[in-house]
């Protein structure tokens, strides 16, 4: 109830609690948002925090606890009614309509929600230009969304939300595509905001920045707020503990062997609009890193060369021998392995039993004039599960019921199965817990030691620091850099050359 | 027990198809439980259980192919324009054997026509087979000029009339390439990775599983049984048209869906189809007999399929 010194939160959350099946997404967790206000909501991958905006907006439901806007509790909350208290949620991808201008983009929400049927320019225009002028930018109405870079269109999406009469934005790792003079540009304009009344809960797991514009940090983990402080009562080392439960001592990578050959070699590749003029050596027992903003041409590069785009120019070769471009078939047979960024839609057959999912690659390893041996590919997955430890019962189940750290193993042991040369892993530990992080981080070393060339792709700097030899820098599609792991470079250096 | 076979999509079936067959037991006993019944359903379905067969194979990816009737017409239009061709004053059993294996390589050609419209180009399958199912069907026309081809060796009555043992040739074939399907997709790597293609394309390719020669090799096999399907009715008809069969195309798929197969790919047992086709020919049999109009009989065939796949969702999403 709200009182008569102060009014009621904007957004309250009692011991809000969401299951799915046997896992707890979100585990009891209270959080009170006021107007003017900036939250720091920070988690590794998998802690829930984008459950916690899913049941914010009332795209998912509670399955226990209450939610309260203004101090109405609100049951069932629907996105209709999220909308309508003010709550706008920013995602990654903006969600923008590509192909409408800036005007109509800012003005869509707020025009449908007034329940209009005709389509009025002027009066859009109008609102368009006062939202802007509000935050003090200037756009081009009339541009269209797809033609503007990524910070304009992040500029789009906030207009859109305060277009709605938003009180509450929550904007969902909104610094992820942005360079380091757009993050700073994006900050002052969090302060605009908070002067303004608007509420912001900022969504990173990019320390300085949280630390920054935000008054109060949260910091969940599997589910569960374990922090929550003034932003000033913690530092980059105590938000880490808390975000990982641990003190992330790096170890670094065992040294490469100076005698070592060279395994894959990259010569001037080239995909026109996706990279530039890309040449790396990996030695065996090497694990090299390649580190880049969204959008720097890491991921179009590691599908190149696996074959799963086909780059206009230039040479991958594997032990000398050339590999054909554009042909995963090919890549694989000369023993290239790749463990795709999106697990549950790349990478995983979700309904099959894991079994199958190890042994995709195999099933011809297994067969005899077409007819596959059951019993072999049953023992071999069999085999593989122990061997990376899965814990799960039996290999029959589907790979559904697996937690995250343990379907990436499955993934790794569908590689390990083909006995690869080299393994390209791009983000091998996102919505993977702590504990299972160490492990695959102990799996890819194990790798490189027995002779593997290993490249991982990763938006977790500590990840790359921790794990491998060196580190590319990709920019603007473009190999800028090549730093080396290990201790050799602090994290704030490496994310600076990124961004900068 | 019974919950659990209740619980699974096929047991579920099994337990409609012998409702079906009680029901029709008893309100028409006379009739349909008579041989001669049982008999004319014996010959009746195989020929269109062989196309389910063929659909469902597609379906299993994740595709579909509506072409099965236009393979089954032209492969068959070939082999007796090939028949009347060197028919003769025998039997023509040599004939027929080389008419079939003609007929066969036809199916073969049609369907990798489709593989290759589906793996290589990347069309979507409904819109792919649909179109070649209408060159098929205007190929077969332009060959026959749309009146139906005869004077058919004696020998060719065989496949769709005679009996083996005392048990209509037609449902041999259909027991025996079922049952050979059925194997083949559990137990060979083709089987098991049309499966997988079917449950993730992408995680196939991500795999580097070989998807194209999967796809083909898919399509390719959908062509085959389809040409088998068209020997049959042509042996039935002791002729060969290009317009037979055409409600064909819709009831293979409905039988498809109401045996299990999941549209979607990816899940699909063969058991499921031979209930599904069962219950279906119960059903029309016994509508028959019961002297419901052929109009009412489609309904209910809608209404049958609707009836089950809402069934199957409701379980699915009960699943814990």
């Amino acid at each position: 109830m709200p009182t008569d010194t102060q009014p009621a939160p904007l957004v309250t959350l009692e011991a809000v609690t969401k299951r799915y099946a046997a896992i707890t997404a979100l585990d009891n967790v209270d959080l009170t948002i006021r107007a003017g206000e900036a939250i720091g909501l920070a988690g590794e991958n998998g802690s829930g925090k984008s459950t916690l905006i899913k049941v914010l907006v009332g795209v998912e439901h509670e399955s226990g606890g209450r939610i309260m806007f203004d101090g109405e509790p609100q049951s069932r909350l629907t996105p209709t009614a999220a909308t309508a208290a003010g709550v706008q949620v920013i995602f990654q991808d903006f969600s923008l309509f590509p192909n409408l201008t800036v005007a109509e983009n800012i003005t869509m929400t707020a025009e449908r929600a007034t329940g209009t049927v005709l389509v009025r320019n002027a009066r859009a225009r109008a609102r368009a230009t006062e939202v802007l002028n509000r935050v003090g930018v200037k756009l081009d109405l009339d541009a269209r969304v797809e033609r503007l870079p990524v910070a304009h269109k992040q500029l789009v999406a906030i207009c859109r939300a305060l277009a709605a009469d938003a009180r509450l934005i929550i904007m969902d790792e909104p610094t992820t595509a942005l360079t380091e003079r757009e993050v700073a540009r994006l900050l002052d304009l969090i302060r605009t905001l908070k002067a303004d009344g608007v509420a912001v809960l900022f969504v990173s797991h990019k320390l300085g920045e949280v630390l920054e514009v935000c008054e109060t940090v949260v910091v969940l983990r599997n589910g569960a707020k374990v922090a929550e402080g003034p932003a000033t009562d913690f530092d980059s080392a105590s938000l880490t503990r808390a975000m990982t439960g641990r003190n992330v001592a790096s170890e670094p990578p065992a040294p490469l062997d100076p005698t070592a050959p060279t395994l894959l070699k990259v010569e001037g590749l080239v995909r026109d609009g996706a990279f530039e003029d890309v040449s790396l050596s990996l030695r065996a027992g090497e694990v090299l890193g390649v580190a880049g903003i969204l959008g720097s041409g890491r991921t179009a590069l590691a599908k190149a060369l696996f074959g799963l785009a086909r780059p206009d120019r230039g040479r991958v070769s594997l032990d000398g021998q050339d590999i054909p471009l554009g042909d995963p078939i090919a890549a694989a047979a000369a023993g290239i392995g790749y463990v795709p960024e999106d697990r549950l839609t790349e990478g995983l057959f979700l309904e099959q039993s894991i079994a199958h999912n190890i042994a995709i690659g195999r099933f011809d390893a297994h067969a005899k004039n077409g007819v596959i041996n059951l019993g072999n590919l049953w023992g071999e997955a069999a085999d593989w599960l122990k061997r990376l430890s899965v814990k799960t019962p039996d290999a029959t189940a589907a790979v559904r019921s697996l937690s995250g750290g343990n379907q990436q193993r499955v993934v790794l042991a569908r590689w390990m199965a083909r006995q690869p040369r080299v393994l390209i892993l791009n983000g091998p530990t996102v919505g993977v817990d702590v504990g299972s992080k160490a492990e695959i981080h102990g799996i890819m070393a194990d790798l490189a030691a027995s002779g593997l060339g290993v490249i991982v792709i990763s938006d977790d700097l500590p990840e790359l620091l921790a794990t491998c030899h060196s580190i590319l820098v990709m920019k603007g599609g473009r190999i800028t850099e090549v730093v080396p792991g290990g201790a050799g470079v602090t994290e704030a250096d490496l994310s600076h050359k990124l961004a900068s | 027990m019974i919950n659990r076979i209740l619980h699974s999509t096929e047991g579920r079936l099994a337990a409609i198809t012998l409702g079906v067959f009680v029901a029709m037991a008893i309100l028409v006993p006379d009739r349909f439980l008579s041989p001669a019944n049982l008999t004319s359903m014996a010959f009746q379905f195989p020929e269109f259980a062989i196309l389910a067969l063929a659909v469902s194979v597609a379906m299993l990816t994740g595709g579909i192919d509506l072409s099965v009737v236009g393979v089954a017409n032209l492969s068959s239009v070939i082999a007796a324009l090939f028949m009347s061709h060197f028919a003769g004053d025998g039997q023509g059993a040599g004939l027929l054997i080389a008419a079939a294996l003609l007929s066969l390589s036809i199916g073969l050609t049609a369907g990798l026509f489709n593989g290759l419209l589906v793996a290589k180009f990347g069309l979507p399958p409904i819109l792919a087979t649909l179109g070649s199912g209408l060159v098929f069907a205007g190929l077969a026309i332009a060959m026959t000029g749309g009146s139906a081809v005869m004077g058919l060796p004696p020998a060719v009555a065989w496949v769709g009339n005679g009996t083996l043992l005392g048990i209509p040739v037609p449902l041999v074939i259909l027991a025996i390439l079922a049952a050979g399907v059925g194997w083949a997709l559990k137990y060979t790597a083709f089987g098991q990775k049309t499966r997988m293609f079917g449950a993730n394309p992408l995680a196939a390719r991500y795999a580097a599983m070989g998807t194209e020669r999967v796809l083909l090799k898919v399509y390719g096999l959908c062509g085959m049984l389809s040409a088998v399907a068209g020997l049959i009715v042509m042996s039935r008809a002791n002729s060969a048209k290009a317009d037979y069969g055409s409600s064909y195309v819709l009831l293979a798929v409905l039988i498809a869906v109401l045996g299990g197969v999941n549209p979607y790919g990816g899940y699909g047992r063969i058991i499921g189809v031979v209930l599904a086709v069962l219950s279906m020919q119960f059903l029309s049999s016994g509508l028959n007999l019961l002297q419901v109009t052929n109009f009412a009989r489609e309904m209910i065939w809608g209404i049958l399929l609707i009836a089950v796949m809402l069934i199957n969702l409701v379980s699915f999403r009960s699943k814990p």
